[in-house]
């Protein structure tokens, strides 16, 4: 186990930012997720750490050991890649191994290792077998026992799931999370798939142009948003933002609910939207509107529970309330976080 | 269009056969019809000015087979083409890796790379003509003014036996190490980075991630082309045509050249034949070798 620590860690490619000065610090024993669209810097920086990729600037620092002159194998570090990087010609067996003999872990106990990562992650009948014989599934078992076989300090996940398909990757991302709860080895898990992050991290840096725009639990990334690119990137539907003169106002489809079905005794602000269109999605049913009077003609998504039996008819203009302290506010020109604007005392 | 061209492409059976025709033909009458004609000319007694043949059996062989310049170009046959490839086999793994990795100046060196292969062979060969000569040799003059040769020391690299051989080598090597580099570059590159970065991850260093992983992985592309290789070395005689006709004395013939000399120039057709045809189970093994492999790579 070892923290990780990156400290203005800088990468250019020609005139192009790919990492833009991040600062982290990746606690003992922490999975952290790093979050944002493709394109955002992520897996460079995930790179850098693994030493596949050097640093234009900047230091990193394993178990408090700055490591930026250090190869990719003398960092003590294992890595899952997004296409696994099974080596095509060799068994399970042999590319479970591989790291060991490369090491130089003594030979006698080499198949016990390997019989026990293989054990851990139930692909113990599939050693004989060669990668292009195993389901996707498979292949990533087997690239998480190989990179677990030699206990790293530190796991470096690149995407591991997006090649599997919907129901796989749901039951796979909670024996990914299982597994690390157990052995507590320090995490760094890339991905574009909020649901991912939110799932398996203790804390997400959502990214975009190579900065770190967020860092939190998956709770103060969703619910309280740094800026405006958070704000939109979290969520499904994102998060409605409203300009309106020097700020933007925002709040979630599922906190903006017709007014007659908040029970709270909370500051509620009420504000009328017209529905133009009903989308049934089983669990839940998202109106699509436009806003009336504070927002004139803003469009507006809001995601009621299918448990809420309302009739909602296309057309009609309805009374929505949200609670005062689900609205967000950020600063029109820097898109930051800024102080309640409280736009709804003054229409009064 | 007119109708008749419009229902032959239309009709894929017809179309098929038709465009295949040229090959056949192209194989039947240059490959086909020779090789039958050298089967039979093995067996009998012809010679360039002869009207009548007869048929000897497998006399030529026999006699071949009590012939030292024969037996002498036999194991020299081997010896080319099993160091030439072994020469060029290293070589070209070691430029491949080295064109793999981005530096300044790639494209100039990648183009002085494949020089060799573009330029005409015996332009190239005439060139190193020049460098081996016994008096002009730019080798031996160079090797003067560094101080390396001694004023006993000229090497005469085309007049001396061994010297010969190892300059055919040489010389073959320079020309088809452009080939089997760019054979290699393309087998390299279609490894994906992932893998190479998995290994360096893994902790392999650069013997480990070299034989056990990117060599490996190279082997089916590879061995096509060394057997590409061998069979170009056994059945190509222009290098040895152009620096030393198989001289001296006959030291340096292998089966195609000692082939061309006793069949074309000196005549005797049916003796040619013989010895071109003893590459023939040599050339067969490597072509049915060349064809499984293309299948196992094609199958995995």
């Amino acid at each position: 186990m070892a923290t990780v620590e990156t400290r203005d860690i800088r990468k250019l490619f020609g005139d192009v930012k790919a990492v833009d000065g991040v600062d982290l610090l990746v606690k003992e024993g922490e999975f952290l997720v790093f979050l944002g669209p493709s394109g955002c810097g992520k897996t460079t920086l995930l790179r850098m750490i693994a030493g596949l990729e050097t640093q234009t600037s900047g230091d990193i620092l394993i178990g408090g050991q700055v490591v930026n002159d250090l190869p990719p194998r003398a960092r003590k570090i294992a890595m899952v890649f997004q296409s696994y990087a099974l080596y095509p010609h060799m068994t399970v067996y042999r590319n479970i191994a591989f790291p060991l003999k490369a090491q130089g872990f003594p030979g006698d106990q080499i198949p016990q290792k390997v019989e026990w990562a293989a054990s851990t992650f139930g692909i113990g009948k599939l050693l004989h077998r060669k990668p292009r014989e195993l389901s996707g599934g498979e292949r990533q078992r087997v690239a998480l026992a190989r990179a677990v076989v030699r206990e790293p300090s530190v796991f470096l996940l690149d995407e591991p799931l997006s090649n599997l398909d919907a129901k796989l990757r749901t039951s796979a991302r909670d024996e990914l999370q299982q597994f690390q709860r157990r052995i507590g080895t320090t995490t760094i898990y890339v991905t574009h798939d909020q649901v991912e992050a939110m799932g398996l991290g203790d804390r997400i840096a959502v990214m975009s142009g190579g900065k770190v725009r967020q860092l939190g639990s998956p709770q103060e990334v969703y619910n309280e948003p740094a800026d405006t690119f958070v704000a939109g990137f979290l969520g499904s539907p994102p998060m409605n933002l409203f300009e309106r003169d020097d700020y933007i106002a925002g709040f979630r489809p599922e906190t903006f609910l017709p007014v007659g079905l908040h029970d709270t005794s909370e500051p509620l602000v009420t504000l009328w939207a017209k529905i133009h269109r009903v989308e049934h999605l089983g669990a839940d049913r998202l109106l699509y509107g436009t806003m009336r009077d504070t927002f004139p003609n803003e469009k507006v998504i809001i995601n009621i529970p299918f448990t809420v039996e309302m009739q909602i008819t296309p057309g009609e203009v309805y009374e929505f309330a949200v609670k005062e302290k689900d609205i967000k506010f950020f600063d029109r020109s820097t898109g930051l976080r800024t102080e309640p604007r409280r736009f709804w005392e003054k229409r009064s | 269009m007119t109708k008749h061209t419009q229902s032959l492409a239309d009709n894929e059976r017809w179309l098929g056969r038709v465009m295949i025709a040229p090959a056949i033909v192209y194989i039947v009458a240059l490959v086909g019809f020779p090789f039958f004609l050298a089967l039979f000319y093995s067996v009998s007694n012809i010679t360039v000015g002869s009207t009548e043949t007869s048929f000897i059996g497998l006399e030529n062989f026999r006699h071949l087979l009590h012939n030292r310049t024969f037996l002498r170009a036999l194991r020299n046959t081997f010896v080319f083409a099993f160091v030439s490839q072994a020469l060029v086999l290293v070589l070209a793994k070691t430029l491949a890796l080295s064109l793999l990795k981005d530096f300044r100046g790639k494209w100039v060196v990648r183009l002085l790379i494949l020089l060799p292969w573009v330029a005409p062979i015996s332009l190239g060969s005439i060139g190193w003509l020049w460098i081996l000569d016994s008096v002009y040799s730019v080798i031996n003059w160079t090797g003067r003014a560094l101080g390396i040769f001694g004023p006993a020391t000229w090497p005469i690299w085309l007049g001396q036996p061994t010297l010969a051989m190892a300059s055919i080598i040489t010389v073959h090597v320079w020309r088809l190490l452009p080939l089997a580099t760019v054979i290699l570059l393309g087998g390299l590159t279609s490894i994906p980075q992932d893998i190479h970065d998995a290994a360096a991850v893994d902790g392999a260093g650069f013997w480990r991630h070299n034989f056990q992983i990117t060599i490996p992985l190279v082997l089916p592309i590879m061995l096509v082309a060394m057997l590409f290789g061998v069979v170009f070395a056994f059945t190509d005689m222009i290098v040895i045509y152009v620096l030393t006709r198989g001289g001296p004395y006959d030291t340096t013939q292998v089966l195609a050249s000692l082939a061309f000399f006793t069949g074309i120039d000196g005549g005797d057709l049916a003796a040619g034949a013989a010895i071109a045809l003893f590459l023939f189970p040599v050339l067969a093994v490597s072509a049915i070798l060349m064809l499984r492999l293309a299948r196992r790579t094609e199958v995995t």
